[in-house]
């Protein structure tokens, strides 16, 4: 017996008569079998947010139950396969526009994989979850290790030899005292429930994004999270772009949450013909997208976060290190106020559902660096994009994203307004992660990089201060000491902050060329210093020398350039005039 | 009668009247959006639109508002369909209502097709990327923040500003540059005075040329018909554009009215609301509007959109603009400054900005100094407009020589490129007047231009 609908108010459906639902399980709503979730249950009376649009549906429709949670369907194809909310893969649908009501497998199913099984894997082995059964090679780029779903174990009685199969096909049987289990190569995961590891360990190691301001003044630690809160046209989206082509990350997990439809398409466009710059092989061959436009339904939009995460998990399970870059989980804020606001909830703040909080922090503790149930070392960090309302940081998402991450990337809109991108704002962004990878760059960049950066907050600190004075009673009060380090502050910001994501020579920049050019911009600022204090050099006229135009230009050396360059600098300021 | 077998059962059952919205109760079979016609006992007939289905508390928002609406003898009938609107290529050149019915007096349309106004989003995979220039006339635009076909770019507006003027002369003038291809444009007033509207009129009746399909809901018009005008528009505009093959520009205007109205039968609701009182599903709300601009694989035809928003107090952060900001793919700002001094347009190219701009300029499409002329344009007129900030506080005299030269620049370049009066100018005018303005500042200065380009395009002395 279906339940029937007795109302319907937006993508919010209430039913009676579900013969025993369960919360978070599945429907499927109306003649059009609508895919649905259940949200509450209030008595007889199932509330149910529905993936797709309600334009149409009528009261009396028929809901049936389906047996399972929302859940993400999980093996080889899920990588460089673009999904919807609800992981209906864009390409396969039919037209140009989406339909209500379509159905597609989320995984070819007629694609046939190379499997290997592994090697020490007998019949008989006692298995746990999480374990790896053997690897087919999904993209060029990445390996699927095809593991033993986290929530199976059990003794292995069969287990597919080397050959092709498709996904649909035995890998497995595996039977344990009250289960006898025929599994496929795939697996479906709640999507709302974290997959489990073994444990959570420590990182050291910088999550590497090749854009100076963050890599040296502002570092994440892989595993962390960060923030990126910014008005808009202040480059979170452009920033996050740039990240998914350059940090150093293994897999990379884009959920475009409630965004534009131009974007997305950009982004497949490009990512389908640019090269990884580590790997050499297509970007797209090791990532992975979501798309739920701002026009598509909204409660897909909400659950396209955990889609995204999900299938992060999924890979950090076989080993790797992954990253989720989430843009906007503003929109998905909204979502969640939206849904709760038809359900007649007494709101929180600013109208945002009052467990807002608690589901930014649950989403967040997703990012981590752990052992997996197999015993290997994976990561996910996460980077979400927050859009605050009006620009104002004091909104309730990025006060309440601000507690859950470690680091803060903030966009300011006056640079941005200014052309200053990326629009990082020094006065705003801090990290927590600078101790922990402290040892890492030591080792890996150089031992004192770490005095390089103190010195350059210091200066950017310094001529806030300088600048207030200025604004107070002019410039001309200030000492030619005080001069020199403004000059110094706009080649650290012009010359070292600035990086144009569109350039060829400067969109990425290595922790080692950060880390030359601002050795070089500091002596620059030393020797400049010296003959000021001790000759009595003017700094003023300095602004017209063709030395600081190069050393504002200094990006677009390589680290060879940069070294020779630094190594005429003592002679290029001594041949400065008067 | 039965009514779950007869498809024109009425209800007598409106429970309560609030606003634009009546409430019924014991309702046997609704649908989510679906049309509704109400019977007055006086014999008028008016229509609504279901927003919340329930047996006991449908919720419907009536078109044509609920003015002397009665309680008990008032007939309402389910159609079992969502709003649809009657198309026909003869729209173009002709006025409609805020629902696309022509209220000019040339006579009924061939209706070719009906289709719902919600439209089905695009699946973002099959879009292509915008990247064909459309050519507004307006240099401020076309030079510095050019308009791409697919693109959707607002301009922000204040009050007391000629926003009438320049959105008339956009929608007059624009075209695009490829051979044999033609703009159509459509033009939606939302919630604008009648006697805009009317100078929209006249202005597009001189200009017999244009391809203009004006749809209008003023002030006194139904609000709730002012939240189908833009859709009813746009379905419009995707029906020339990819069943025609036909480049479309959708101007809106205004969207702060439009959220107005959909402000006000949310708290007839009695919903909850989010910031100033807009409702939460704004953001939503607007890009099921916005969004519908673009290009798809496959078909020829385009929907580009100049969304028109009024800044309330000249606040950029308010709810409307803030969220029209977040969907939409830049910005044009009107200038109070500006207009102080007498430059038409009064538009601001600093904090303007088209992102797409760079995808639709260049070799083949504009000329290949386009990208570098804008960028050293944009940099020079910051220094200038800086140096004018500073010389206000500190006076003249603080300023050395070059200074003095960026100063000049700036006033020129405001009333030579920036200032057009009702002058329409190509893009190769635009691109040369911004050179000429360009020679004020020191040659060595144009480090923005590369050398071939130089040599090329500086205006010589004549
Ligand atoms: N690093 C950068 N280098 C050069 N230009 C940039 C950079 N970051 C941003 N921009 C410029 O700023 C524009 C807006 O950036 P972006 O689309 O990333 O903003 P956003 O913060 O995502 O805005 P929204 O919230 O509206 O989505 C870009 O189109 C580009 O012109
Ligand atoms: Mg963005």
């Amino acid at each position: 017996m279906p339940g029937i609908i007795k109302r319907i108010a937006g993508p919010v459906v209430f039913v009676y008569g579900l013969k025993k639902p369960k919360k978070n399980y599945i429907v499927e709503v109306g003649e059009e079998k609508l895919l649905g979730e259940i949200i509450q249950i209030r008595g007889d009376v199932s509330i149910i947010q529905v993936y797709e649009e309600t334009s149409g549906l009528g009261i009396k429709e028929p809901v049936y139950a389906i047996d399972k949670p929302l859940t993400v369907r999980l093996g080889p194809g899920v990588m460089s396969t673009v999904y919807d909310g609800i992981q209906r893969p864009l390409d396969l649908l039919e037209g140009s526009f989406i339909g209500k009501g379509e159905k597609t497998s989320p995984l070819d199913l007629k694609k046939k994989w190379f499997f290997i099984p592994e090697s020490n894997m007998t019949l008989g082995t006692k298995l746990q979850g999480g374990e790896i059964l053997g690897r087919i090679q999904e993209t060029e780029t990445v390996e699927n290790r095809i593991l033993v779903p986290p929530n199976v174990h059990g003794e292995l009685k069969e287990l597919a030899s080397e050959g092709k199969y498709v996904v649909s096909d035995n890998l497995a049987r595996i039977t344990n005292p009250s289960q006898d289990l025929e599994l496929p190569f795939y697996h479906d995961w709640p999507v709302r429930e974290p997959r489990p590891f073994k444990s959570r360990i420590l990182s050291n190691k910088p999550f590497l994004t090749g854009q100076r301001i963050l890599d040296f003044l502002y570092p994440l630690v892989e595993g962390g999270s960060a923030m990126i809160p910014g008005g808009f046209g202040t480059g979170k989206t452009v920033l996050n772009r740039t990240l998914a082509k350059f940090a150093s990350t293994q897999i990379m997990q884009m959920t475009l949450c409630g965004e534009r439809g131009n974007e997305a398409a950009d982004a497949l466009h490009s990512f389908l013909k640019l090269t990884d710059p580590t790997t050499g092989r297509l970007m797209i061959d090791r990532t992975s997208i979501i798309a739920n436009t701002s026009n598509m339904p909204v409660a897909a939009r909400e659950a396209s976060i955990y889609m995204g995460v999900s299938i992060a998990e999924y890979y950090r399970d076989m080993g790797y290190t992954v990253s989720v870059m989430a843009d906007s989980t503003s929109r998905w804020a909204e979502a969640l106020r939206e849904i709760s606001g038809r359900l007649g909830e007494i709101p929180g703040e600013e109208g945002f559902p009052s467990y807002l909080p608690k589901l930014i922090g649950q989403f967040y503790e997703r990012s981590g660096r752990c052992i997996t149930l197999s015993g290997l070392e994976g990561s996910i960090t996460i980077i979400g994009a927050v859009s605050p309302q009006g620009g104002d940081f004091s909104e309730p998402v990025t006060q309440y994203t601000m507690r859950f991450t470690t680091t803060l990337w903030a966009l300011d809109t006056d640079l941005a307004r200014s052309r200053h991108f990326p629009a990082i704002s020094w006065r705003i962004s801090y990290s927590q992660n600078v101790r922990e990878i402290a040892e890492y760059l030591k080792k890996e960049v150089a031992p004192d990089w770490h005095e390089y950066r103190t010195r350059i907050s210091t200066i950017l600190q310094e001529e806030e201060e300088l600048e207030r004075i200025v604004r107070l009673i002019g410039k001309d009060t200030l000492s030619e000491t005080q001069k020199g380090l403004l000059l110094t502050a706009e080649l650290i910001r012009e010359g070292f902050l600035q990086q144009n994501a569109f350039s060829d020579e400067d969109a990425f920049s290595s922790a080692q060329k950060s880390y030359r050019m601002a050795k070089a911009i500091l002596l620059a600022h030393e020797l400049i210093e010296e003959r000021v204090q001790k000759e009595g050099l003017l700094v003023d006229p300095l602004y017209e020398e063709q030395l600081i135009e190069d050393i504002k230009r200094l990006k677009e050396l390589n680290i060879d350039g940069i070294k020779e360059f630094t190594d005429q600098l003592p002679s290029r300021v001594k041949e400065l005039k008067f | 009668m039965n009514p779950e077998t007869s498809p024109t059962f009425r209800y007598k059952t409106i429970d309560s009247i609030q606003g634009t919205l009546i409430f019924l109760k014991s309702i046997f079979n609704v649908s989510y959006e679906e049309i509704v016609n109400i019977y007055m006992p006086d014999g008028q007939v008016r229509k609504g639109q279901v927003l919340q289905a329930d047996e006991n508390a449908t919720i419907v928002q009536v078109f044509e508002g609920t003015h002397s609406m009665e309680r008990v003898e008032t007939e309402v009938e389910f159609t079992k369909d969502v709003f649809r609107v009657g198309l026909s290529e003869q729209m173009i050149g002709r006025t409609m209502n805020g629902l696309g019915q022509p209220i000019d007096d040339l006579g009924p349309l061939f209706v070719e097709k009906r289709l719902p106004i919600t439209g089905a989003p695009m699946n973002p995979v099959r879009r292509t990327n915008p990247e064909d220039f459309i050519e507004t006339g307006l240099s401020v635009i076309d030079g510095l923040n050019s308009l791409v076909q697919g693109q959707k770019l607002p301009i922000f507006t204040l009050s007391g500003m000629p926003t009438s003027e320049v959105a008339a002369s956009i929608a007059v003038n624009s075209r695009v540059l490829a051979e044999e291809q033609e703009l159509d444009v459509i033009f939606v007033a939302m919630g604008i005075t009648e006697r805009e509207g009317r100078y929209f009129r006249l202005k597009f009746e001189e200009a017999s040329g244009a391809n203009i399909a004006f749809f209008s809901n003023y002030t006194m018009d139904s609000i709730v018909e002012r939240i189908l005008t833009p859709r009813v528009a746009l379905t419009f505009a995707e029906y020339l554009a990819y069943e025609k093959d036909r480049n479309v520009l959708i101007l809106l205007h205004d969207l702060l009215n439009y959220s107005e109205a959909l402000r006000e039968i949310s708290s007839a609701r009695e919903e909850f609301p989010g910031r100033r009182g807009y409702p939460g599903y704004l953001y939503t709300d607007l890009a099921t509007i916005y969004e519908r601009a673009g290009k798809v694989e496959g078909k020829p035809g385009s929907v580009t959109m100049i969304p028109i928003v009024t800044l309330p107090n000249d606040d950029i952060t308010h709810p409307v603009p803030d969220l029209t900001g977040y969907i939409t793919e830049g910005q044009l700002l009107m200038s109070r400054p500006h207009l102080k001094r007498d430059i038409s347009p009064p538009m601001n190219p600093i904090p303007s900005l088209s992102r797409l701009m760079n995808e639709g300029i260049g070799v083949g499409k504009t000329r290949e100094d386009h990208a570098n002329l804008a960028n050293q344009l944009f940099a020079s007129y910051s220094r200038g407009m800086k140096l004018r900030q500073l010389a206000s506080i500190a006076g003249e005299d603080s300023l050395n020589d070059r200074d003095r030269q960026y100063l000049k620049f700036a006033d020129i370049f405001e009333s030579k490129f920036i200032n057009q009066g009702d002058t329409r100018r190509t893009i190769e005018e635009t691109l040369t007047i911004g050179w000429e303005t360009l020679t004020v500042i020191p040659k060595t200065d144009l480090n923005r231009i590369s050398k071939k380009f130089i040599d090329k395009y500086y205006p010589t002395e004549a």
